[in-house]
């Protein structure tokens, strides 16, 4: 899997074993996490199985596998996860989003996502910005004319729709 | 013949205007998901599925499962134009269709990828049409515990089976079955693993974690490799599709082989992507040509296609008799099935003969307009992969969550699709398969709720699951499948040692 771009040295980045460790480490608590609710809340036999029973039976085999990745993950040879190049692309995506869905509940899906477009497409920085400024504009409204107008699926709205008398 | 007469009866449904309409928009919908990085099979049909909730379930269903097929063939287009594969299970047409391309013959393979799809799909609704009454007829003696040996049966195919990391894939399977139980227990009626939580009180909606796991994580492995698509120009013009057509005869035993393999795949879940695989390294190993395989081999473009479609296709088999899907469109297709108070399994085809034989006859009828659409419409849609990904990048993102705000109205599923959608990113890159994950959470609740009912039974005596020969062969053939593929390792890694050749063949 060696792309053209990578003949030379290779790239730095995030190392895999940390990675392949850290989420195995989160598995294994999430098993605990899992065997500590089934068996406080029974997971034994009375008069049928208790409602802890199926999970926990599920939980004791999950702590199992998570355990072998473990152990898997520290003998096998390292490799990279994601360079730091790829990785800055991730956040550049990664970013944007957040910010996004952190905004649809104060704002409105709209207009969260015209500024989600605004941001996204002026942290890629490709595009001229009033090609930017009508993907904004046009995006919402055809979503709003769908899912709105067409499907009547009410989406989360903020003030600019009830100022608009939505 | 009763079935014979149902299922015309089923064409005479799925023949009408609107439903051929909804055939057209969902094929053309379903290539453009299938195209566009970030939007695949699975969560297409999930984003859309809530728009369907007023539509009649007939028409819903083949809406949806025409999104399916269209996805199904869109994902060749951008594998052979632009060797980037829009679906996992058309990575392996990359590894010839790309130089064909590249040499200048990419009409060609389009147009083999196509017909080898077609034919795939139609082996696979083939045997659905003749297979499925019998399986739904047979599983009508099923009780709790044989229907948990069927669930045993299908998570151990995958383990067995599958072609990544075995404790991977049984982790995966144990986080789809754990995220199912949170929530309320429909059994006992208490609130599991809520944590006091009232947002989890609701559970975790599969469709959301779809979403998430399929399509935001997409996206950021998509983004890696930078934001411009560069890729090959095609016309399909007759001239070429007829020549195509005329030299595939030559390929009938590559065909038939991967058509098997897809639909064994697709019936016992490995999956449409495993089955791709298998049936290039099938084909690579028995062909005259094998040789030339990855410079740009016809039969290396028909053989993963052929295979990836008619598993596919017979992925619906068990979804539709059993109420088991084979794969994780199946899956979604499945909750949708719920949704509009279809309970898929035996009973569906005694109660709803009409929507069973309509979604067979649509099939037929689905691949044979996605084969023409697709072939008509071929240079829209590499324009479609044109547009700068900077463009298409947030519209997904935004219909992805547009999709898991309409499923229950709630923010917080937006908050969950995204977290899916990191996590997702995470496993793809570790090597987790996330397919089981989502089949496990589909059937979580009832594979629990079967495992209860048998022990139930039984007085919590595990001697229930082989009470008797039907409960017991299907145990018994779980736990070969289960370990099928570690014995089938070890014995290559036996005879490796002796040939290294024949190791390095069955690659």
């Amino acid at each position: 899997m060696s792309l053209p771009s990578e003949n030379d040295a290779p790239e730095r980045g995030l190392s895999r074993r940390p990675v392949e460790i850290a989420t195995a480490l989160l598995l294994i608590a999430l098993g605990g996490l899992v065997l500590y609710d089934s068996y406080g809340r029974g997971a034994g036999w009375d008069g049928g199985p208790q409602n802890g029973f199926f999970p926990a039976r599920i939980g004791w085999i999950f702590l199992a596998a998570s355990l072998f990745i473990l152990w898997n993950a520290c003998r096998r040879e390292d490799g990279v996860f994601v360079t730091y190049a790829q990785l800055g692309q991730v956040v550049r995506v990664l970013g944007p989003l957040l910010l996004f869905v952190a905004l649809i509940a104060p704002l409105g899906l709209y207009v969260a996502s015209a500024l989600f477009i605004i941001v996204f497409m002026g942290v890629v920085g490709t595009s001229r910005w009033w090609s930017i400024l009508l993907t904004a504009v046009l995006v919402p409204v055809v979503c709003f004319w769908i899912f709105e107008l067409q499907f009547r699926v009410p989406l989360p709205k903020g003030p600019l729709e009830a100022a608009l008398g939505y | 013949m009763d079935d014979f007469s149902a299922l015309l009866a089923g064409f005479q449904v799925a023949l009408s205007w609107h439903n051929v309409g909804f055939m057209a928009v969902g094929v053309i919908l379903g290539i453009i998901v299938g195209v566009l990085p970030g939007l695949g099979g699975p969560n297409g049909v999930a984003i859309l599925l809530p728009l369907t909730f007023g539509m009649d379930p007939t028409s819903a269903i083949i809406l949806l499962s025409s999104i399916y097929w269209g996805a199904l063939f869109g994902g060749a287009i951008t594998s052979i134009l632009f060797n980037i594969p829009g679906e996992a299970w058309s990575v392996a047409t990359t590894f010839d269709g790309y130089p064909m391309a590249v040499q200048g013959k990419a009409a060609e393979a389009l147009t083999a990828a196509f017909t080898a799809s077609f034919i795939g799909a139609l082996s696979g609704v083939v045997l659905i049409t003749f297979v499925a009454p019998l399986v739904a007829q047979f599983a009508l003696r099923f009780g709790p515990a044989e229907f948990f040996a069927v669930f045993l049966l299908t998570f151990c195919s995958f383990i067995g089976m599958g072609r990544e990391n075995r404790a991977k894939i049984i982790a995966s399977l144990c986080i789809g079955f754990l995220l199912a139980a949170v929530g309320l227990d429909s059994i006992s009626g208490d609130l599991r693993m809520t944590f006091g939580s009232t947002e989890l009180m609701r559970g975790f909606d599969f469709l959301i974690v779809v979403i998430g796991l399929f399509g935001v994580s997409e996206i950021l492995l998509t983004v890696e490799e930078g934001l411009v698509f560069k890729g090959k120009q095609a016309r399909i013009d007759l001239m070429v599709v007829l020549r195509t057509w005329a030299g595939l005869p030559r390929y009938w035993a590559t065909l038939l082989r991967s058509s098997i393999v897809g639909m064994w795949m697709g019936v016992t879940p490995g999956g449409a992507i495993a089955a791709s695989f298998m049936g290039y390294g099938l084909a690579k190993r028995f062909s005259k040509n094998g040789k030339n395989f990855g410079k740009g081999e016809i039969e290396g473009v028909l053989a993963p296609e052929t295979a990836a479609h008619a598993a596919g296709t017979s992925a619906l088999l068990p979804m539709l008799a059993l109420g088991i899907p084979g794969s994780a469109t199946a899956a979604v297709l499945l909750g949708g099935l719920l949704v509009w108070g279809l309970q898929p399994g035996p009973m569906l085809f005694v109660e709803q003969k009409d929507f069973v034989w309509g979604l067979i006859a649509s099939m037929y009828l689905g691949n044979l307009a996605g084969l023409v659409i697709v072939l008509a419409t071929v240079p829209v849609f590499a324009a479609v992969m044109r547009i700068p990904f900077s463009f298409v990048a947030p519209v997904i993102l935004i219909v992805c969550a547009i999709g898991a705000y309409t499923i229950s109205n709630s923010t917080f599923d937006i908050w969950l699709m995204l977290i899916f959608g990191v996590v997702g990113y995470v496993f793809k890159k570790l090597d987790y398969p996330l397919a089981p994950l989502v089949l496990a959470l589909v059937l979580g609740d009832r594979a629990e709720d079967a495992f209860r009912q048998a022990l139930l039974g039984s007085g919590g005596s595990l001697n229930v699951f082989w009470a008797n020969g039907l409960v017991g062969t299907l145990v018994v053939l779980a736990l070969l499948l289960l370990f099928w593929g570690p014995m089938g390792d070890l014995i290559a890694a036996l005879r490796g040692k002796n040939h290294p050749k024949t190791a390095e063949a069955a690659e």
